[in-house]
């Protein structure tokens, strides 16, 4: 067993959890500050269970004395990060397969599912295979408009939807080492679209910036060691990457946009825990410019990750050109990606979406369609009402 | 025991959709189980019926509700080429028994088939397909019927240093 630093948990897969906890005859958690808890799934709440498992986590927030971020500050990956929750080296679990996203601050971090959680709150530990490592050496320069997104989503067709399977992904090269924070969260997200266990990106003077802002931490050396030995190691140069597009129904049917430009889109949607961070938000409006109006018959549905991007994102004045333009923006949540809150497609509509998963009835009818991408090529799409290459607009 | 055949990357969207997941008790989630891609599941699956898929069955959302669903429709067993890792760990957990068998592919929808554990394989038509075991610690588990009644024996854990 290893000991786990950090636990998440949400309003979706925490409560039961919170049961089986209970069914091993929990009674204190191990330590009320190592565990996160807080609402994004469902919220403000859309049904009466809902609201039931609310107020039953907030029950067991006051019972235990867990600091509860409760609905207020978004969804649970960007508030992780953003709260300095997660730092390099640590072992963090959550109730959520895109847990994987704090591999962007250098720590070991996998979704696990509510019984293993269950023991983790009870004992502060958890059985773990360790992961066979596969490095991933993105070099050169993304083209303009081209960026973390396309790299992942092309790198998850390259690999597979289970190409990584128990395995982690190590991310180095030129082309991470010069990606932002925004852009190596999105790339650890997406690690689990793999079948990866972990998404880790070595941490460097921007990891450190970002995590000692947040938190006291003195930094300290953490890489792999130069005779690692590695399942695999791949190499990969995105200086003539075109933005990428997942198609229906499965996250690595990936293809050039140009090959699907074109396609009419009912519904965008630009935000979650893959692509909902301020520097999201600016990519989709600077493709957006000074355009009056986004398509006629497009609805575009706009959702900052978190409370903090979303008041950078409303300073910044991004929100009020999202807003003037069309765009329903609405408050930090997971949204449509979640397939059962609002924003549900109906048989035979499309969308496009910046989120991570495009299965068939993620978004609502298992009749409609979703495409995954970046979001200036979200962007692109919505003020043309079709799949559009962001680079021609 | 009659065998429901599905593809490969089967995901825990298809096996329990998103709107369903304020529900915990798994015979009401049975009830929902395929829900939008095979609707006869739910109201055909019998107590003893086996899920027989290709690779990387259960990929996706961490929800535990996919493995409870299933146990709500009486399912006691997969078998797959491969499972999704989050998948497999939830199904052990809970008392669902994840099979990896190379040669799934070759069985086919509505046949029957028997598991022989302790044997290493199972049978299907006459044809004896080998399983692979469940892995060292996991086995514990599975022995012990899921990780609450694992857990509720023990008093602490050893952990190994990390650091």
């Amino acid at each position: 067993m290893a000991p786990v630093d950090a636990a998440m948990i949400h309003d979706i897969t925490g409560p039961l959890a919170v049961r089986v906890f209970r069914e091993m005859g929990g009674e204190r958690v191990f330590d009320p500050e190592r565990i996160i808890m807080l609402f994004d799934h469902q919220v403000p709440a859309d049904s009466i269970p809902a609201a039931e498992n609310h107020v039953f986590m907030r029950e067991f927030a006051k019972e235990q004395g867990i600091h509860n971020y409760d609905l207020l500050e978004g969804v649970c990956h960007q508030v992780v990060m953003e709260k300095g929750r997660a730092a390099p080296g640590e072992i963090i679990v959550g109730t959520d397969s895109h847990t994987c996203t704090y591999g962007a601050a250098g720590a070991f971090a996998t979704g696990i599912g509510s019984t293993d959680m269950g023991f983790v709150l009870k004992f502060g530990a958890l059985y773990f295979r360790v992961p066979e490592s596969i490095l991933v050496e993105v070099e050169g320069a993304f083209g303009r408009r081209v960026g973390a997104k396309d790299f992942i989503l092309s790198l998850a067709g390259d690999i597979g939807a289970d190409g990584a399977t128990y395995m982690a992904l190590e991310f180095t090269g030129r082309a991470m080492r010069e990606m932002n924070m925004a852009g190596r969260m999105t790339c650890a997200n997406m690690a689990i679209e793999m079948g990866a266990k972990a998404g880790i990106v070595a941490p460097d003077a921007a990891t450190w910036e970002y995590v000692t802002a947040r938190r006291e931490i003195e930094p300290f050396d953490l890489a792999g060691d130069p005779d690692a030995n590695y399942q695999e190691r791949r190499h990969y140069d995105v200086t003539d990457l075109a933005p990428q597009v997942a198609v229906p129904h499965n996250v690595d049917n990936v293809v050039d946009v140009t090959e699907v430009a074109g396609t009419k889109v009912d519904q965008v949607f630009i935000g979650s825990c893959t692509n909902g961070r301020y520097e999201d938000l600016a990519e989709a409006a600077e493709v957006l410019g000074n355009a009056d109006r986004f398509a006629d018959g497009v609805r575009v549905i706009v959702i900052p990750a978190s409370r903090t991007e979303y008041l950078k994102a409303l300073r910044g004045g991004l929100i009020e050109r999202f807003v003037e333009a069309g765009a329903l923006v609405e408050a930090p949540c997971c949204g449509p990606c979640m397939g059962g809150a609002f924003g549900l497609l109906a048989p035979g509509e499309v969308s496009l979406s910046t989120s991570n998963r495009n299965f068939r009835g993620r978004q609502g009818s298992t009749q409609a369609s979703v495409y995954l991408s970046s979001p200036a090529t979200a962007a692109a799409s919505a003020l043309y009402g079709e799949i559009t290459d962001p680079r021609e607009v | 025991m009659r065998v429901w055949k599905f593809g490969d990357d089967i995901d825990t969207d298809a096996i329990i959709p998103g709107r369903f997941l304020t529900i915990y008790d798994p015979a009401e989630l049975a009830k929902h189980t395929f829900e939008g891609t095979r609707d006869e599941f739910a109201k055909e699956a019998r107590e003893g019926d086996i899920v027989v898929a290709g690779s990387n069955f259960g990929c996706g959302s961490s929800r535990e509700h996919a493995p409870l669903a299933l146990l709500g429709a009486g399912v006691k067993a997969v078998i797959a080429k491969s499972f999704a890792r989050i998948f497999y760990r939830n199904a052990v957990n809970t008392g669902l028994l994840p099979l990896v068998c190379p040669e799934a592919d070759s069985i086919q929808d509505g046949e029957s088939v028997v598991v022989d554990i302790a044997g290493g394989y199972i049978e299907a038509n006459g044809r004896r397909l080998a399983i692979e075991p469940v892995p060292g610690f996991m086995k514990e588990i599975v022995d012990a019927g899921g990780l609450v009644a694992y857990a509720k024996n023990l008093k602490e854990v050893k952990t190994c240093s990390t650091k």
